[in-house]
């Protein structure tokens, strides 16, 4: 069953929650919505399901439009929403039965509930009052209800909130095995689960995607393989420009202040060259000394912070070009190309002095900008650990 | 419609709410007819009926605060807006199930007509026609605090605010006579539920007064959808 979206939005007053989105989800294929709190996650999906109507756009299921015919595009849904809709005053058998009838399910059933009480496993607690069950157990019984009829379109709105581990891993595996049969859509603002279950992530941000793409694509177009961070002791200029002058580096840029004298060099070579040795072999040489030395790769969840913080290195490359050639002409006061042997000499001169210029302030923006995503990512590993914990 | 409605019947009876309303709508009506029919040895039971009015103000917005406050407080009304059927018959499936239990509250008139046919002749048709007035009634006030459910997440809201709605109705007479343009006070008086059921209650079966009833039964019904149209569409 195919989902297709076309420039949805929803505007709550000035505020635009979900903003000229554009997506489509093929047959059997688990997508993941991914994005920080309040990105218009629950938004979309309540759309999608027909539970609030869109500002704009459109919303297809199986090519029927929710809107306008809700009925039909919503008999092929099941929607677990972020909290459950459930009724706490009933068994959970009583309120599966409802459930049953609400959804007009021609299936056989008892066959077909207690099939879904073994899928999701509350057969042992399916004559207890809902509000007495446990938050694991109330989730399931959630998804239990998107369940019955079995739609072929499942929209699971974090569906392993408040889990423990072992109950999410039980999830994950029963969407993934959902997901042989089902077209899943599921939003989650963990990593580690959408990296888990997913074929196919859309990072929302502020009501936009800002990535549509699989799991492993995301993460290696975002990576700067041929980038390394060095940090060397030794005096800056000399360093920089040293480095600067070994074979097949494009660029050199003194990231970060670590101390006295030592600095964290990003340094960008020719896709495919390894120039970690000649630059070890720079460094013995002038009796530097590298403190460390690391590739530039990027984790799917720095590719996350990086998308959302709108810290994206691809952009501060481009400004850091833009100002380049606005002080190149300040400098120069004439056009390059106007005599250019000249030129590409004063180039020579200009970039240098530029590059400290530019040193300058990358120094200052970039580390608070650094710092701040360290900080996110620090507390974010620790926010891990204490959950593996 | 069925599965909400079956559901809503269910929920009064697993919940105190029928109990509570059947409890003491028999002990109030109860006692209103020993007061007026038994202790005053007649088989006429207007003082019955005409105090019946009274105490439905009081007990059906406590059938009906939950219905709908409940369901967007606990969310579950979303459950409801993403199953494929439409709204018309989740208000109508809530509506008929409270119909219902109303129904059961008020056929005890029918049992007190039974016990005075012991001591003297009852006249039915007076009666029944009595008891169609009652039903339909009630059928206007429980739409209309249906309607008022649907516009809070708060029960005790919606139970309050449904009473001193119902009220107003109750005094729209004494309010009519207390504003000096006339035309403004000619309209109140005919909006009048208490004269319209009174005139029942005395004997006069007139068809408009139930026509009156019914419609306000089906417009609040209506703006209850309309309620929920709305949020969808904010």
């Amino acid at each position: 069953m195919v989902i297709q979206v076309k420039n949805l939005s929803k505007h709550y007053g000035e505020k635009k929650a979900v903003d000229d989105i554009t997506f489509e989800v093929k047959d059997g294929e688990i997508l993941g919505f991914l994005g920080p709190n309040g990105a218009g996650k629950s938004t979309t999906m309540n759309m999608l399901t027909g539970y609030i109507s869109s500002t704009s756009g459109q919303a297809l299921i199986n090519g029927i439009d929710i809107m306008e015919n809700p009925k039909k595009a919503k008999s092929y849904i099941g929607y677990l929403p972020e909290i459950p809709p459930l009724y706490v005053d009933m068994t959970v058998k009583a309120y599966l039965d409802f459930v049953y009838d609400l959804k007009k399910c021609r299936l056989s059933r008892t066959k077909h509930l207690q099939e879904i009480y073994d899928l999701v496993k509350i057969t042992d607690v399916k004559d207890r009052i809902i509000k007495n069950l446990s938050k694991g157990y109330k989730q399931r019984v959630g998804l239990a209800q998107a369940l019955i009829g079995n739609p072929p379109v499942l929209i699971l709105d974090e569906p392993t909130v408040g889990l423990d581990p072992k109950q999410i891993i039980e999830i994950r595996a029963l969407i993934k095995k959902l997901g042989k049969n089902h077209t899943v859509i599921l939003s989650s603002h963990i990593l580690s689960e959408i990296q888990a279950v997913c074929d196919r992530i859309i990072i929302i941000n502020k009501g936009k995607i800002s990535a549509n793409d699989t799991t492993e694509n995301l993460s290696k177009n975002m990576t700067n393989d041929h980038k390394i961070i060095a940090q060397i002791e030794g005096p800056r200029e000399e360093v920089y420009k040293a480095v600067r002058a070994i074979k097949d580096v494009i660029s050199v840029r003194a990231d970060m202040n670590r101390g006295d004298n030592i600095y964290d060099y990003e340094i960008e070579a020719k896709p495919g060259v390894d120039i970690r040795k000649p630059l070890n072999k720079l460094v013995m040489e002038r009796n530097w000394y590298i403190l460390k030395l690391q590739p530039n790769e990027l984790t799917l969840e720095d590719v996350f912070l990086k998308i959302v913080m709108g810290d994206s290195p691809k952009i501060e490359q481009e400004l850091t070009d833009e100002k380049k050639a606005k002080i190149l002409d300040e400098v120069l006061g004439k056009k390059p190309e106007d005599k250019k042997a000249e030129a590409d000499k004063a180039i020579d001169e200009a970039q240098e002095k530029l590059k400290e210029v530019l040193n300058g302030i990358t120094q200052k923006k970039p580390s608070e900008k650094t710092q701040k995503l360290n900080t996110s990512l620090n507390k974010k590993k620790t926010d891990k650990k204490g959950d593996e914990k | 419609m069925g599965a909400i409605f079956r559901r809503e019947l269910n929920a009064f009876f697993t919940s105190a709410v029928a109990y509570i309303f059947l409890g003491v709508f028999y002990l109030l009506s109860g006692f209103f007819f020993i007061n007026s029919s038994i202790a005053g040895k007649t088989a006429d039971m207007s003082g019955a009926f005409a105090s019946a009015f009274l105490v439905l103000i009081f007990l059906i917005p406590l059938m009906t605060m939950k219905l709908f406050s409940e369901e967007k407080k606990q969310r579950t009304e979303q459950g409801l807006l993403t199953a494929p059927i439409g709204i018309s018959s989740i208000v109508l499936g809530k509506y008929f199930a409270t119909l219902v239990l109303y129904t059961i509250g008020i056929s005890i008139f029918l049992v007190y007509a039974l016990i005075l046919e012991f001591f003297g002749s009852v006249e039915w048709t007076m009666v029944l026609a009595n008891f169609v007035a009652l039903w339909f009634l009630g059928a206007a006030f429980i739409a209309v605090t249906l309607f008022i459910s649907s516009l809070t997440e708060n029960q005790i809201i919606a139970a309050i605010v449904g009473f001193i709605s119902l009220m107003v109705l109750y005094l729209i007479d004494s309010i009519a006579t207390m504003i000096p343009v006339e035309f403004i006070s000619k309209i109140l008086t005919d909006l009048s539920f208490y004269s319209k059921y009174n005139e029942f209650v005395s004997g006069l079966f007139n068809l408009s007064s139930v026509l009156f009833f019914l419609s306000t039964a089906v417009l609040f019904n209506f703006l209850t959808a309309r309620v929920f149209e709305k949020r969808r569409w904010s």
